[in-house]
């Protein structure tokens, strides 16, 4: 009578367990709602709504203009200032969005943890999906920024989804951190401003990364952002800086910390209902 | 009829002392243990075990090494005091939270309602809240498109169905967050106590959806502390107690065997032996705290016809006071059932208290109480009204139901009170 129905054991698990993505390809659909959710919810209480995706970026793009671009004279690769600085900007705060929200997604969605089952990767993995909308919000100023200042993308920009990706899974896997830890230590709540406070200035986002002589420049795609930043100038400035070694760099340490946070989540997770 | 569903085999589950909201810790915490003990800690932290001080903490067994099989179609009553592990097998056979030894191995699709709206969001609208409550409860979004007219009838919200549920009475958002929940069609049900929503009415809908589910051949398991409704709707019972399974089988004698280990384990009785060790302050100290069913036969069981004596003994240890005791009688929810007093009474009302012990007693009447856990605080005051001791949790008991109601109804009666009070019904004209 029984047969076909899949069985599930429930039981205590050990030591390292495997990531089950296929549990969490099952649950795809709440993946798809709690987006959805956040993306719909995040703005719905303020007055100026999903203007404040455009505003982040561009309001701190003239901050780095009139102070590192007209005070300090900060070298920006020939490129215009303003538009150095915004296409920086743009993936940053996607970056920083996202492991600002993922990293309290759990405390964030406490009861439905303690109430629901469901892969709880899907929690952070949706804060950042969340914030590719401010993403495209964001992208489409800095398309006006360059149509204004007449710059055009070379065929680079092909690879513009890449580098969003690479963003996307730095983004993650230290949002898969962040959140684990958080279950545990309320303190990353005050480490997060923190450190993407100090992750900004670590990232050549109001100066080139081109300051740097090699091999110093090369090692400092070990910051994945770096790659990203200097990957996003070079597709659509057309900075003559090709980032080829970087990326690689880059590319690398991203999935080394996704993979490492993902199996860190998983291994935290039985105890999360528990603690949350 | 050998087609099991749920085989759960020696299941156990330990929780720290201390609830887990006070479970999580600081990270500074952590650094001075890692002072402490560096390598030993950070293993533990990469380990997934960041309990600093997990040796030192108290642990309590939630469940202890529980085993039972549920057949396909049987709808089982949970019962048990708080605290016996009822949710937590709830919570390890939903998956929600992992079980520390044993297993369970569970055939067919898994729907859990541990809390009606799990996931409600108060910004978004109805139409909004039903698919994402749906998705979270594990529905695919065809799913719920199909059923979406259904739901909406079924909580009788069509009106309000593109308003932010923050705009929602109560009722309303309770409505809806169970329409969505009984439109679940899982396999097998994992429910916890959530008829003790919505109002009248609405509770009868959703016991008839219950009894429908069970109807089509679906497993349910069902928590519940209402013994009429786990009666009326149940097969088969379990009964947990501190984290053993005391007994399965047949509903209604595991009802009766709870009902009576209820009686036998519940604590009727308060008493402190010395003034040391009372209870109170240099004004009251209490001596002795008792409830005296009136029940007429051996059986202590307190039911909704049940006159109770409240028996309250103290020491009045300044003279001359001019003692007034108030009970109040609270629900479980907090609110207040009544509150009485000792000028009621003639003995002593009004005097001067010399020092030395004193008993009061109140009377509870029979059929005043309506089913459910009262809290019983005491108030004693001096005629200025000056509150000289408080003592917020005297008591804590259970009133029963019994079925003498005269009717097919097994949800909670509405209100904070059920009295029997006198009705007349005359045939007034001929047509």
């Amino acid at each position: 009578m029984s047969t076909g129905a899949p069985v599930i054991t429930v039981k205590p698990s050990k030591g390292w367990i495997p990531l089950n993505l296929r549990d969490l390809w099952e649950y795809r659909e709440l993946l798809y709602f709690l987006s959805w959710r956040d993306i719909k919810v995040r703005y719905k209480q303020t007055v100026l709504g999903a203007a404040w995706a455009i505003i982040q970026p561009f309001f701190t793009m003239v901050i780095f203009s009139l102070f590192f671009g007209k005070l300090a004279k900060v070298p920006s690769d020939g490129i215009p200032y303003p538009i150095f600085a915004y296409a920086a900007l743009v993936p940053w705060h996607f970056f920083a969005n996202g492991i600002n929200q993922s990293a309290n997604s759990l405390v964030g969605n406490a009861n439905l943890i303690r109430k629901v089952y469901f892969p709880r990767l899907v929690v952070p993995l949706s804060s950042v999906i969340s914030g590719v909308v401010d993403f495209v919000l964001a992208f489409a100023v800095l398309l006006g920024m360059m149509f204004f200042y007449d710059i055009y993308p070379t065929s680079n920009i092909i690879w513009l989804p890449l580098l969003l990706l690479l963003a996307f899974v730095t983004s993650l896997g230290v949002g898969l951190w962040l959140s684990a830890l958080n279950v545990q230590f309320r303190d990353v709540f005050y480490i997060v401003p923190f450190l993407i406070q100090f992750w900004l200035f670590a990232t050549p986002i109001a100066y080139p990364s081109s300051l740097l002589s090699e091999p110093w420049r090369t090692l400092f795609g070990i910051n994945p952002m770096v790659g990203v930043v200097e990957g996003f100038r070079w597709a659509l400035l057309d900075t003559d800086t090709t980032p080829g070694t970087i990326m690689v760099v880059s590319s690398l340490v991203a999935i080394v910390l996704l993979v490492g946070g993902a199996f860190y989540f998983k291994r935290l997770e039985r105890s999360f209902a528990d603690v949350v | 009829m050998s087609d099991i569903v749920i085989r759960v085999n020696g299941l156990s589950k330990k929780y720290r002392i201390g609830g887990r909201r006070e479970s999580y810790r600081t990270l500074r915490d952590s650094l001075t243990g890692a002072f402490l003990s560096p390598f030993r800690r950070a293993r533990r932290l990469l380990s997934g075990q960041p309990y600093g001080a997990a040796e030192l903490d108290k642990t309590i067994w939630a469940l202890k090494g529980i085993s039972f099989e549920i057949k396909r179609g049987e709808v089982v009553g949970i019962i048990g005091r708080n605290g016996a592990g009822k949710t937590t097998l709830l919570k390890i056979l939903s998956r929600i939270t992992e079980p520390t030894e044993g297993y369970a191995e569970i055939r067919g699709r898994v729907g859990s309602l541990l809390e009606v709206g799990t996931g409600f969001h108060p910004e978004l609208t109805g139409r909004e809240n039903i698919y994402l409550n749906g998705a979270i409860l594990g529905m695919k979004k065809a799913e719920i498109a199909r059923k979406f007219d259904e739901i909406v009838e079924f909580a009788e919200i069509d009106k309000f169905i593109d308003t932010p549920v923050k705009h929602y009475s109560s009722g309303m958002y309770v409505r809806l967050a169970f329409a969505v929940a009984a439109h679940l069609e899982p396999e097998i049900l994992l429910v916890d106590e959530v008829l003790a929503v919505g109002d009248a009415s609405f509770q009868k809908k959703c016991l008839k959806k219950m009894d429908d589910v069970a109807k089509k051949g679906q497993t349910v398991l069902f928590v519940s502390h209402n013994m009429q409704g786990v009666k009326g709707l149940c097969t088969k019972g379990i009964l947990l107690e501190k984290g053993d399974l005391k007994e399965i089988g047949e509903v209604g004698r595991v009802v009766d065997s709870y009902l009576m280990a209820d009686i036998n384990s519940c604590d009727m009785e308060r008493i402190w032996e010395s003034q040391e060790v009372a209870p109170g302050n240099d004004r009251i100290r209490l001596r002795r705290i008792r409830l005296i069913p009136e029940t007429g036969d051996r059986s202590k069981l307190i039911t909704t016809s049940t006159p109770v004596k409240v028996q309250a003994d103290y020491w009045n240890l300044v003279a001359n006071t001019k003692l007034i005791l108030n009970l109040a009688l609270y629900t479980i929810d907090g609110c207040i059932a009544f509150v009485s007093m000792t000028t009621e009474e003639s003995n002593w009302h009004g005097r001067g208290f010399p020092k030395g012990l004193f008993r009061s007693v109140c009377y509870i009447p029979a059929h005043l109480l309506n089913e459910g856990i009262y809290r019983i605080r005491l108030l004693f005051l001096d005629d200025d009204a000056i509150h000289l001791y408080d003592n917020e949790e005297a008591m804590i008991f259970t009133v029963h139901d019994i079925n003498d109601r005269g009717i097919k109804w097994y949800g909670r009666w509405q209100g904070i009170l059920r009295p029997k009070l006198q009705w007349t019904t005359d045939y007034v004209e001929h047509l």
